[in-house]
């Protein structure tokens, strides 16, 4: 089984860092896994993207033509990249900056007003770790314990933080169940 | 063996040293920029030398000094960057220094865009530099190849003692993947020079002199002569490639590097739907994998698609030379930085059934 | 109200400059716009543009401009100019681009005393690849390939290009000037005058080097940045007129 998903948003909203995460997490969990940015002159200041891949043989092209699920953190990435999701595929839209709504029947469409959690968990960087927990509650190619896992290896030292990011990956796993 | 989850480009720097590579000179251009930075740190730590060049043409011949003297080097860069580096290339294949060159590859001609295209073959297999030689050039399709690979150049580079050319793309250095990384050489084991390496004295205490100029022609074609019997050696025993589904196939895609691995994609739907079709990958770009095409039974293939990410096409030359006319080769390229899509080669291939 | 400040004539009103915020390229582009259009010399310019963040205001600017291989300005430059005398040139190039890979076409363009202006921004790094060490980075300033900062006995000092053209017998012009306070852009603004007229005149070469800061590589606030300045890079890049003949 391969699974896809392109995250996109400004730069700045940790876009790129919840791809690593996912990569790490699938990397951990025995599993192939690509990570690749566009490292265009996009990136300093505007929007930033990433196309992750994980999958239980090797993977093929890093680039997809059809994602089986966009991950959209402001209004810009849904623009661009919806029409990208394959019918059956889904979408997480951050409703905290993406006013527009899905309008293809045949796409399942996933609200999560990232930010408005995080700010009401009192963090707005845990904003991505909320997206990363509704992209477990949903894309069925890591469990709930993978993810708590990596976040746990990223912070690191920081294990202060280590509460408030569980619950922000609680609220984003509860978010599209 | 424990498994990364890593960047192209710091995969390649860490392969490099790990196969005992002690020094690297390099210059900044996207998208390889992790291989220098990553080696800056890490080559200190090993005991190794890291120099950022004034130049690229400072920086290869930074390599030329340090490999003439046994010691395993490498450089990188990028198509403008390969453009200056083709004098000390030049110098490497002439004066017989082994080295690993790789080029994290982008679109071009000049500045173009930083974006990975398969457009500096040409210049990697046929003409790194004016002066009629070759590198030996091999070609990954992933970070895991990537690794791999550049770690395998310094054994190549040694045996043959010659410049080996990793031919990567800016896909393949900034993506990250799971990855195997090979086990740390022992110096100690590596295979001596001490019959070549510069800094040392014949035993006889006479001088060994590394000169590239042949005032004679005579002594020019001789040596012109022994790098060919070189290439042929290689066509003989070294040619690589991947075959995928070929056996039964009415139509055969081929591709090297970052799109061989696209164009799997779009031979398994393609036989998910029934349709017979393979893939040859080629490994080696120099010796080319001719013998792949050779032994293809034309009667039974209909078609064959050349894809890669250069328009004008470079490696379809390569293939029509080995086909030799007996099928129909028909194009899929992207180029520019415009990244080969699995759709497209599919389409194509239906489009052409 | 009487107007006391306005937007250079030619400059686009639509594309910005492109460049981050606090970035010098952007304050010595207006300032050369500005010494273009006081001279009236916009339909007569060639603008020879580096590789580096340099050249991202070509849709700003709003001149002709010819796009040089990285480091290979002044070669260009001096070529456009000896073959195309009524033409005002200038090459505009960063550290990486004019001082090290670029630096025998650098030096050799001053010696020869071509009739070009050229500017040049010295950030302390390799801006457009994302922070590399460059040969103007400080003493003990970390790089990406210079990671626990510029050592003397591994990188040698800070080059001074300035100065070091100052010794040719050519150049007619060489000044350094930086750009992070009002007070110090003023002046540089008299200096950019000063080299463009120079040209204008027909009187020879001239060389200003403008000290800029790179917040997103420095990983600096403006602010910060600008007292790094003050503080470290002007003592390494004393501020002065090194050459003025008359
Ligand atoms: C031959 C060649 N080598 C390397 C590069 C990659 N490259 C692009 S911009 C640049 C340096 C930019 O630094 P600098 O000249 O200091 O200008 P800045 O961006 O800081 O203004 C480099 C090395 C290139 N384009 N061509």
């Amino acid at each position: 089984m391969e699974k896809s998903v392109l995250i996109a948003g400004f730069g700045g909203q940790g876009v790129m860092s919840i791809g690593k995460m996912l990569g790490y997490a699938a990397s951990d969990a025995g599993k192939y896994a690509s990570f690749y940015p566009s490292y265009g002159a996009e990136q300093r200041g505007g929007t930033a993207n990433c196309t992750v891949i994980i999958s239980d043989e090797e993977i093929g092209s890093p680039a997809v033509s059809k994602l089986d699920m966009l991950i959209a953190m402001n209004q810009p990435s849904f623009d661009k990249f919806a029409k990208k999701v394959k019918k059956g595929g889904s979408i997480i839209v951050n409703s905290s900056l993406v006013t527009s709504k899905v309008e293809d029947s045949d796409i399942a469409a996933f609200y999560v007003p990232a930010n408005d959690i995080a700010n009401d968990l009192g963090s707005p960087k845990v904003a991505n770790i909320v997206i990363l927990g509704a992209y477990i509650g949903l894309s069925g190619a890591l469990s709930e314990e993978d993810g708590k896992a990596i976040i746990k290896k990223m912070l690191g030292s920081k294990a202060d933080l280590l509460d408030m990011n569980y619950q922000a990956f609680d609220k984003g796993l509860q978010a599209v169940k | 063996m424990s498994k990364e989850f890593i960047k192209g480009n710091e995969a390649i720097a860490e392969a490099a040293v790990r196969a005992g590579c002690r020094f690297f000179a390099g210059y900044p251009i996207t998208p390889q920029n992790e291989v220098p930075e990553y080696l800056s740190a890490r080559l200190p730590e090993v005991g190794g030398h890291f120099i950022q060049g004034e130049s690229e043409i400072a920086s290869v011949f930074m390599v030329f000094g340090v490999a003439a003297t046994g010691i395993r080097s490498m450089t990188s860069s990028s198509g403008p960057g390969f453009a200056l580096k083709s004098e000390g290339i030049s110098f490497l294949a002439g004066g017989q220094i082994p080295a690993v060159l790789v080029n994290v590859s982008r679109g071009g001609p000049a500045i173009g865009t930083i974006e990975p295209a398969q457009q500096d073959y040409f210049s990697a297999v046929h003409a790194p530099a004016p002066g009629g030689f070759r590198c030996f050039v091999i070609a990954p399709q992933n970070v895991q190849e990537a690794a791999d690979f550049v770690y395998e150049a310094f054994d190549i580079a040694d045996k043959y003692r010659t410049p080996v050319y990793v031919l990567a793309d800016g896909m393949i250095g900034n993506m990250m993947e799971v990855v195997e990384l090979p086990k740390m050489r022992d110096l100690a084991e590596l295979p001596s020079n001490d019959s070549w390496r510069f800094n040392k004295y014949n035993d006889d205490g006479s001088a060994r002199i590394l000169s590239t100029y042949m005032p004679m022609g005579e002594l020019m074609q001789k040596k012109n002569k022994e790098m060919a019997a070189m290439y042929e050696a290689w066509e003989k025993n070294e040619q690589r490639w991947e075959e995928y589904m070929v056996d039964d196939a009415e139509y055969i895609v081929t591709a090297y590097g970052s799109s061989a691995r696209i164009a799997k994609s779009a031979v398994k739907e393609l036989r998910a739907e029934g349709v017979k079709v393979g893939l040859i990958r080629a490994i080696t770009l120099f010796p080319f994998p001719k013998d792949a095409f050779a032994k293809l039974d034309y009667a039974k293939v209909k078609k064959m698609f050349c894809a890669e990410m250069s328009i004008p096409g470079q490696y379809i030359y390569d293939v029509q030379n080995a086909v030799l006319g007996q099928s129909q080769i028909i194009p899929i390229q992207t180029s520019g930085g415009v990244i080969l899509e699995t759709d497209m080669v599919v389409a194509a291939v239906k489009e052409n059934l | 109200m009487e107007k006391i400040y306005e937007r250079v004539s030619f400059t686009s009103k639509t594309s910005p400059t492109g460049y981050c915020p606090g970035c010098g390229h952007g304050t010595a582009h207006k300032l050369f716009a500005r010494a273009l259009e006081h001279f009236n010399l916009r339909d007569k310019t060639v603008l020879v543009y580096p590789v580096g963040c340099g050249g991202l205001a070509m849709p700003w600017i709003n001149v002709n401009v010819i796009g040089a291989a990285h480091g290979r300005a002044g070669a260009i430059a001096t070529a456009i100019k000896r073959a195309n005398p009524e033409n005002f040139v200038i090459s505009y190039q960063g550290d990486g681009d004019l001082a090290a890979i670029g630096t025998a076409e650098t030096i050799h363009a001053a010696n020869r005393g071509e009739s070009i202006t050229v500017i040049f921004i010295n950030n302390a790094n390799f801006g457009m690849t994302g922070g590399q060490m460059a040969p103007t980075t400080m003493l003990g300033q970390t790089a990406t390939t210079a990671q626990s900062g510029r050592s003397l006995e591994e990188h040698g000092a800070p080059l001074r290009m300035a100065e070091m053209i100052a010794t040719l017998d050519a150049p007619k012009y060489v000044a350094r000037f930086a750009l992070h306070d009002a007070k110090n852009i003023l002046k540089a603004q008299q200096g950019i005058m000063k080299a463009v007229e120079l040209q204008v005149k027909g009187e020879g070469y001239s060389f200003v080097e403008l000290i800029s800061m790179c917040p997103t590589n420095w990983k600096k606030s403006p602010a910060e940045c600008a007292n790094y300045i003050d503080e470290t890079v002007l003592k390494a890049f004393p501020l002065g007129v090194f050459k003025d003949v008359k």
